[in-house]
Order: C-alpha cells, then sequence, then structure tokens
C-alpha cells in the first residue's frame, strides 16, 4: 500500500493511524525558526467518527488508507446484511453488517442514496442524507383543528424509528425527518 | 481552461501594502545611519543549523537560508552598521505560515548589547503596525519564566523525562525527540498560544543548547542560557535576534556539532570561519520575517495571501 508523507498531507486524505482508518481533517504546518519541523494534524476515525489531533516529526510518512466514500442506493436486507448498488452506473454491490450501519439503520429507506465509506474493499460506515422521507405507521389518531399550536405525540416511522410530531399527524402520512437529530421537519 | 492559477495568490491591497511596508523599512534605517546592502543568494556553502534544510543548483552553489553568513564576513571587513531585505529559501517549509521562498529583513548594530537591539525591534515593529495598532505594550520573558508561566514547568529542575511526559501529552503521542525537540513541542503547542494578544512578547536567554550562533551568558540564577531573543506576536514568531559569536574557535566546534546532526553532509562555509578568524567586532544581530508583517498588518491567516504568487503559484 503507498504511503504519505506529511508534506502530502491535506484534508479528505484517507490514512491509517494505529491500525484505524482515519480521514484528515486539518494539516497545520508547525516550524520554529531554529527548531524542529512538525505537522500538527487534525483526523477523524472513519469507523466510529471520534476526532484527534496528532503531532509528527515534519517528513514522517502514514500508511494510506484504502478508504473511499462513494454513493450507494439502499436495496434490501436479507436479514443478516443490508445490500446497496453503487449509483455510478458500474451496479457494484455490498452488503453493510448491523455494526457499520449504525443508528442510519433508523433512516434506510429502499432507493434513497446513502454515502457509504468502503474499507479495503467492505463497508465501514453508512451515513444517511441529512433528510429523508418516511411514512407514519402508528401513532394516536390526529386532533382535528390543531394545526400549528404546540405539542407532540410519539409517531413510529416504517423503519421502526420513533420521532416526536406534532398532534395533527395521521398514520399513512410521509413526513420530512432531519436524520442529524431525529426532528420532524414537515409534511412531505 | 487550464492554468487558472496564473492569477496572484494575494489582492491588489496586499501589492501595496507590501511597497509601504518597504518604503517604512528604508525610512526607518536610513534614519539610524545603517547602511543597506545586498549579498549573494547563491553560495558555496549552505547554512550550517540541521533544523534548516537548504536548496542546491546544479551548480553546486547553495539558495541562501539567510543573509547570516555573507552579512557577518562584511561586518569583519569593517561595514559598519548593516540591514538588508531579501528573499531567502528553506526547502519544505511549506504550510499556512510559511512559504519556502519568503522576505527576511536582517540587520546587525555593532556595539549593541542584546536589550539595546530588542528595543530597537520593538520600535521598528511598532512604527509598521501603528495603523492598526496605535500603541502596542511589550513584554519581555525569559525561556524559563515563559515555560513556567504557560505551561506550568520549572526549567531548572525538570527532567529529560517530565519533559518528554509532558510533551507526550501535547503531541498525542511519543514522537521520539530530543531534549529540545520536546521543549518546541511546549513552546509551540502549549507557550505560543496563551501569550498575550496584541502585545509584542520578547522571550531571550534560551537553553545553551539551543544558542545557534548567539553568545552563551550565566544567568542570575546560574544556568547557561544563549544570549538569544524571539520575538511572537499574536501566535506567530516574527524574528529571531543574537548577541553575536565571535569567538571563531566555538563557531567553528558548533558547526561541527551542527553537520554531525544534519541529514546529509553540508560542505564547512570555511570564508565566514576566516572571517570571524579576521576578527567580528561585537555586535548584535536580528532576522525578520516580513510576509507575517503583512499578515498582521492586513490581518489575514495565510501567507500566500501576501505574497504574490504563493509556492502554488510560482
Amino acid at each position: 500500500m503507498a504511503s504519505y508523507s506529511t508534506n502530502e498531507f491535506k484534508s479528505g486524505l484517507k490514512v491509517m493511524l494505529e491500525n484505524e482508518p482515519c480521514s484528515i481533517i486539518e494539516n497545520e504546518y508547525v516550524k520554529p525558526g531554529k527548531g524542529q519541523a512538525f505537522n500538527r494534524v487534525k483526523l477523524r476515525n472513519l469507523r466510529n467518527g471520534r476526532v484527534l489531533e496528532k503531532t509528527f516529526k515534519s517528513g514522517e510518512s502514514l500508511e494510506a488508507a484504502d478508504a473511499i466514500e462513494v454513493d450507494m442506493e439502499y436495496l434490501y436486507t436479507d436479514g443478516e446484511f443490508w445490500h446497496f448498488m453503487a449509483t455510478d452506473g458500474s451496479f457494484e454491490q455490498h452488503g453493510a453488517s448491523a455494526e457499520a450501519l449504525g443508528d442510519t439503520i433508523k433512516w434506510l429507506k429502499e432507493q434513497e442514496v446513502y454515502v457509504i465509506t468502503l474499507f479495503n474493499g467492505g463497508i465501514l460506515t453508512v451515513s444517511a442524507p441529512n433528510f429523508v422521507e418516511l411514512a407514519v405507521v402508528e401513532t394516536d389518531p390526529g386532533l382535528k383543528g390543531d394545526t400549528a399550536q404546540g405539542g407532540t405525540k410519539p409517531a413510529t416511522l416504517t423503519t421502526g424509528a420513533v420521532v416526536k410530531v406534532p398532534l395533527f399527524i395521521n398514520i399513512g402520512e410521509v413526513l420530512r425527518i432531519d436524520t442529524r437529530t431525529g426532528d420532524y421537519v414537515s409534511r412531505a | 481552461m487550464p492554468f487558472q492559477d496564473w492569477q496572484p495568490s494575494c489582492n491588489r491591497a496586499a501589492l501595496v501594502a507590501r511597497s509601504v511596508l518597504y518604503r517604512d523599512i528604508r525610512a526607518f534605517f536610513h534614519d539610524r545611519q545603517v547602511l543597506e546592502v545586498d549579498t549573494p543568494i547563491l553560495g558555496c556553502a549552505p547554512v550550517n543549523d540541521p533544523n534548516i534544510e537548504p536548496m542546491a543548483t546544479r551548480e553546486s552553489r547553495w539558495l541562501h537560508t539567510s543573509p547570516e553568513y555573507a552579512m557577518k564576513r562584511l561586518l569583519c571587513a569593517d561595514s559598519g552598521d548593516i540591514w538588508q531585505l531579501c528573499k531567502v529559501f528553506r526547502a519544505g517549509e511549506a504550510g499556512r505560515r510559511h512559504n519556502p521562498e519568503f522576505t527576511m529583513l536582517e540587520w546587525y548594530r555593532l556595539g549593541f548589547s542584546l536589550s539595546e537591539l530588542m528595543s530597537e525591534v520593538a520600535q521598528l515593529v511598532s512604527t509598521v503596525f501603528a495603523q492598526r495598532w496605535p500603541s502596542l505594550p511589550v513584554v519581555h520573558l525569559t525561556y524559563a519564566e515563559a515555560l513556567q508561566n504557560y505551561a506550568n514547568l520549572d526549567l531548572a529542575t525538570a527532567s529529560d523525562n517530565d519533559i518528554q511526559v509532558l510533551g507526550c501529552g501535547l503531541a498525542g503521542g511519543n514522537l521520539e525527540l530530543s531534549r529540545d525537540g520536546w521543549l518546541d513541542i511546549i513552546m509551540s503547542h502549549a507557550v505560543e498560544p496563551a501569550l498575550p494578544a496584541n502585545t509584542l512578547v520578547f522571550v531571550r536567554d534560551f537553553p545553551a543548547s539551543q544558542a545557534a550562533l548567539a553568545q552563551i551568558a550565566i544567568s542570575p540564577n546560574g544556568q547557561a542560557v544563549a544570549q538569544r531573543f524571539e520575538l511572537f506576536f499574536n501566535g506567530t514568531e516574527l524574528a529571531n535576534g543574537y548577541f553575536e559569536l565571535t569567538d571563531a574557535d566555538q563557531q567553528r566546534q558548533r558547526f561541527q556539532q551542527a553537520s554531525a546532526l544534519a541529514r546529509e553532509s553540508r560542505p564547512l562555509d570555511e570564508r565566514v570561519l576566516a572571517a570571524l578568524e579576521h576578527g567580528l567586532p561585537s555586535c548584535a544581530g536580528v532576522a525578520l520575517g516580513v510576509d507575517r508583517l503583512l499578515m498582521h498588518q492586513l490581518g489575514v491567516n495565510a501567507i500566500s495571501e501576501v505574497l504574490s504568487f504563493d509556492w502554488s503559484r510560482a
């Protein structure tokens, strides 16, 4: 596998750090006029999303991580894996484990496009789009006339996710949800 | 369309600011009757400092990393007080605040003490910053005080291990550095960002091991310290000054020690050593990063914003 020297570090570069695939967020060259040169680097662990800061001696290198981010459409689940297909025309398919899917399972919808991080040829993580539209399968009956006033109730969506919705929402309605917060945005 | 980057990396205001700054610098030294000089950029021998990487040409010449050696040869030849504004070159030094080719202002004052030179540096910087900062406070710290105040490290009693433990914490891992290397980490990661803002901060009395071309003296508390200072301003290092070493034998020894540490062998500059043997008058000298002065004047974050064409477009 190729490796990258500190002078090639830039935002978005995927590298291996302590056996974990990481993406470089920021790279700052630090050099006291008469001292040793360093690179202060901020990285995101691609597996768990954690951000860490680490300083390297300038000239050191890190192994490249065989990691890329691709757009893939969700197809189906066989109960053990969740299958996705590339949208670039290659029809390449990969299955994600429940671990790789993580919380995104709450926002999974057929034919929706997700950002998939592939690491060593397999799915490492699945990121939902910021907004998804999902139908309500269960909630208390809607209250007529209550269209704008406050007050919420829980509603279960097709994915099993439970979100707080306004009182006027009924079963069968399709809602727009912000996946970053899990908040109801509007009727779709 | 290819080569969209033919355009400058700075705006026209920065071109104008640089022109005005050069005029102000010339006026400053003209008023003080310091002679402007011009020394060769391509020399037969490179810098000796193992932490500075020079660039070589195909003619076995070296681009200077500072005009220091040539200016010292002028001083040894009775030039009197001299100053120079020039481009210098350092391989690999590219980043938000670094460009491998940059502009340096360097000057030498005969008979000046380090304190007198610091006060002249403060006058120059205050003059060129006057429009943005009408009055700038000046703070003086020793290297040991800076570490004590901003990194809670007592340099006099700290063991190599204490320094390494503190450094590892700041760096996020063990970089396997020398004591001075770990001190560089502590200075750059903990001290520099914590120094008072909008203040000219002079740090002096560096560890003797970081003397470079400065004389070594014994501090009031009995430590051997380099008679060297650095000027910090709003998170950047602006200038580095020495009470100059004049002893040719000591200089040769330091050159040889430094050569042993360099990654590849570099020829010794025998001419500057010969000049020192002839005799360097007692003097203090300083080098100042002109592009960084401009960055502060204009309030910009990247050196590219004060360069006509930065390294990526040159």
